[in-house]
């Protein structure tokens, strides 16, 4: 604590409007939010992560239990742990969020992320698009002559190294859903 | 799909039900089930069938103020100064887009108000129709939460929400945004018991070893303070009950924020006035060198801290606050409690009498003694004249006629006078102060008034002003006049914009940028042209016949107090400086000009 503050008293010279936020490393956080799945929600959030001047490194959106009419929101953001910390309880205090988890303290857990990615090419850079695909268990969900659609899932850091593979083959375009996640084992939250 | 459903359901609630009623009859009979007796609104072309509906009962009072965001003002001086939940009702599209400054107020400050926004049928919404606004979505950041009721068959339950959500928890303006189709629609009604919450739930009770713990570390301190905030007054009269308990069991040093004044009497030995940016050399100077800081119900506001990295920096701070988000926010704390003030403050007696604890009486004696140097600076003093008013001494003269009043009510402007007021005035009791601190809105005043006033027809509610502020609302007049409002409007002329003045002088090399109170209207002539009465002062030795005449009134009443144009609000930290670097003089050579 004195470091920070020792630090931030050198920035604080510069204004009198006083020190700009801590230096502490920022590390990226996954934030599972259940919330009522109402019209202006998803909006609330997201405005409240650029009102407050967080930043949204994924988020995933969608209905997860149609009888209670909950959403889960699924979003990455990167802060330093007073920021993640600040994070979670802004969302906590929104009347229609239910319950908050940052998975990424909770310990271990599962992310997925689900890319299209299409590829325009032949001969050998299509043979090797496709021979790179199977390394990476993609599935060619849509083809013509002289192009490809993969489907790639698993972790951010495996879409992104088939992205890095494709990129060199002729890639042309791609959609990412942003990650769902899951704590590992029995539990639930 | 939702909206669909429960369309279909409907027919079969309506044969449950033992009558069904209007939209806009729903609405009433929620706000009169709610306890609702007053409301300030504005008609229009998408309230009319609420309108309709008010004019065929008698229960709820409604106050026709002149300008939407007076009527946001107006409910939220009648709910500071009462505790309940005050009620605004607008319009669509510009009725709605004009109460967002109140409602933006209202949410810095933690005021439950309860705003009900008419809109275009719904079948018309995102049409761009005539006086359509995306009120949801403009209010979605400034109100605590905001509704859009498309269906009648929620139109009750989501009132009682509203009113639940605004006034539980850290209270907040809420919306209800209601196309006029619903308030024609029928439906059944639904009581507040039928409502269930499935995930607002605030966090009410103090943990108890938390609270154990804090009471052992204040129990050992040697230089401990209470730092209070508006918390302890939305807390109800009893946070401010047990404070005062609590601070005279133990004699700790108490100061308070902005918004938290008059929750400990400020005739109480303990006392050591307003911290922050404008407060008292001896409660900024107590803050800096204390060794135990309890905060309850504040926020560790930038205009309180100063520099945040040389913030009391020897101290284990206590934060006690409802909202959990307040922790940790702007000032990293020891011990965060998330707790209502009442209930936190009556586990810390528990604690303390359980253990019977003391703290020691040499520790408290020399800390007192540290106290009483500083008090002996006599931050408040100024230099008196007998040719021009100092604003400061008219509000001494003013406070001499309010000191054995207890029915006096105190709304403010944002300025330089708000600052004096805060500073020169008595606070003895919760609820009696009423003032814009966090969003810093002027032309709240007037129309905080006159909610004050309509919640306390028989007490003394006294507007402090500057001559630029008042003009933001001043057709509230009008409001006043039409309802025989007795309200004072006590105006520190100074023909300039004070506060931007006074930081121009100090920081800007003088360069009086815009500043400057052009073309002034004739106060007193404007106050007889309202219909109510005006008095002009600008002899020092006329203030208090002017301010027994405007006591004695019976009718709306402006005084035009012609001060010193050139006085300055001291003490003051400049921006972004310590506690312990505050200027007690107007000596501009200690302003760091460098700085800006």
């Amino acid at each position: 604590m004195n470091t920070a503050i020792a630090n931030r008293s050198v920035m604080a010279k510069n204004s009198v409007y006083g020190d700009a936020p801590d230096k502490a490393p920022e590390t990226p956080h996954t934030l599972s939010v259940l919330v009522d799945n109402a019209p202006g929600v998803l909006a609330k959030i997201v405005g409240l992560f650029s009102g407050r001047g967080y930043n949204i490194e994924s988020l995933t959106v969608a209905e997860t239990d149609h009888d209670k009419n909950l959403s889960r929101i699924t979003v990455i953001s990167k802060g330093t742990p007073r920021i993640i910390d600040q994070i979670i309880h802004q969302l906590e205090k929104q009347v229609p969020v239910h319950h908050v988890t940052d998975l990424t303290l909770f310990g271990p857990h599962v992310a997925r992320e689900l890319a299209l990615i299409k590829v325009n090419g032949t001969d050998d850079k299509r043979v090797e698009a496709l021979r790179t695909a199977e390394i990476f268990r993609a599935k060619v969900v849509d083809t013509t002559l002289d192009s490809l659609t993969f489907e790639a899932t698993g972790t951010p850091e495996k879409v992104d190294a088939f992205i890095d593979m494709m990129q060199p083959l002729g890639l042309v375009q791609i959609s990412r859903t942003g990650i769902a996640a899951l704590p590992r084992g029995n539990e639930a939250i | 799909m939702k909206d669909m459903k429960s369309v279909i359901e409907a027919p079969q609630d309506e044969e449950n039900s033992q009558e069904n009623i209007t939209g806009a009859e729903m609405m009433i009979k929620a706000l009169k089930d709610q306890g609702v007796d007053t409301i300030f609104g504005y008609p229009g072309g998408a309230v009319l069938p609420l309108y309709d509906a008010l004019f065929q009962q008698n229960e709820i009072k409604h106050i026709l103020v002149r300008h939407e965001q007076a009527a946001l003002h107006a409910a939220e001086g009648y709910a500071r100064s009462t505790g309940k939940v005050g009620v605004a009702l607008v319009t669509s599209g510009p009725g709605a887009t004009n109460a967002v400054t109140g409602l933006t107020d209202a949410m810095l400050d933690s005021i439950p108000v309860v705003c009900i926004c008419g809109q275009v049928p719904s079948f018309l919404i995102g049409t761009d129709a005539f006086q359509e606004a995306d009120t949801t979505g403009i209010t979605r950041h400034c109100t605590k939460h905001n509704y859009l009721v498309k269906d009648v068959h929620k139109l009750a339950e989501t009132t009682h929400r509203a009113f639940h959500i605004a006034l539980t928890g850290r209270p907040g303006p809420v919306v209800i945004d209601l196309p006029k189709d619903v308030q024609f629609a029928t439906g059944a009604y639904t009581t507040a018991e039928q409502v269930e919450y499935r995930s607002y739930r605030p966090h009410i009770e103090a943990d108890s070893s938390a609270i154990e713990k804090a009471i052992e570390l204040i129990a050992k301190a040697k230089r401990p303070i209470l730092y209070t905030g508006g918390g302890i007054i939305n807390a109800g009269p009893k946070a401010a009950e047990l404070l005062t308990a609590f601070a005279e069991k133990t004699d700790i040093p108490v100061t308070s924020t902005l918004m938290g004044l008059g929750a400990f009497a400020a005739n109480k030995p303990q006392w050591l006035g307003m911290l922050g940016m404008h407060g008292t050399y001896e409660a900024n100077l107590a803050m800096h060198d204390c060794d135990v800081m309890i905060c309850i119900g504040a926020r560790f506001d930038d205009r309180v801290t100063g520099n945040v990295a040389g913030f009391s920096p020897n101290s284990f701070k206590i934060h006690i606050d409802i909202d959990a988000s307040s922790i940790n926010k702007n000032v990293e704390v020891d011990l965060g409690i998330v707790a209502d003030a009442t209930s936190a403050l009556e586990k810390m007696h528990k604690a303390w009498d359980a253990h019977n604890h003391k703290i020691s009486d040499a520790a408290m004696q020399l800390w007192w003694q540290e106290i009483e140097k500083w008090r002996k600076v006599n931050c408040l003093e100024y230099t008196n004249s007998t040719e021009v008013i100092k604003p400061q001494h008219a509000l001494e003269c003013l406070r001499k006629h309010l000191d054995k009043r207890d029915d006096v009510y105190i709304t403010t402007e944002v300025g330089q006078h708000q600052m004096w007021a805060a500073q020169y005035l008595p606070f003895n009791k919760p609820n009696h102060w009423m003032t814009s601190g966090g969003l810093g809105t002027m032309g709240y005043g007037l129309p905080a008034a006159i909610g004050a006033q309509i919640a306390h027809p028989d007490g003394l509610v006294i507007d402090i002003a500057g001559e630029a502020s008042i003009q933001m609302n001043i057709q509230e007049l009008s409001t006043a006049a039409q309802y025989n409002l007795p309200v004072k409007v006590f105006i520190l002329n100074n023909q300039w914009m004070g506060m931007v003045r006074q930081w121009q002088e100090l920081l800007h090399g003088e360069r009086y940028s815009q500043s400057y109170s052009e073309a002034l209207p004739d106060f007193v002539k404007l106050a007889d042209a309202y219909g109510g009465l005006g008095i002009l002062v600008d002899k020092p030795e006329d203030l208090d016949s002017a301010i027994t005449q405007m006591i004695a009134s019976d009718t709306f009443t402006i005084v035009d107090v012609r001060v010193d144009p050139k006085e300055n609000c001291f003490p003051m930290i400049p921006s972004g400086k310590n506690h312990n670097e505050m200027i007690l003089s107007a000596d501009a050579k200690q302003f760091d000009k460098k700085l800006v």
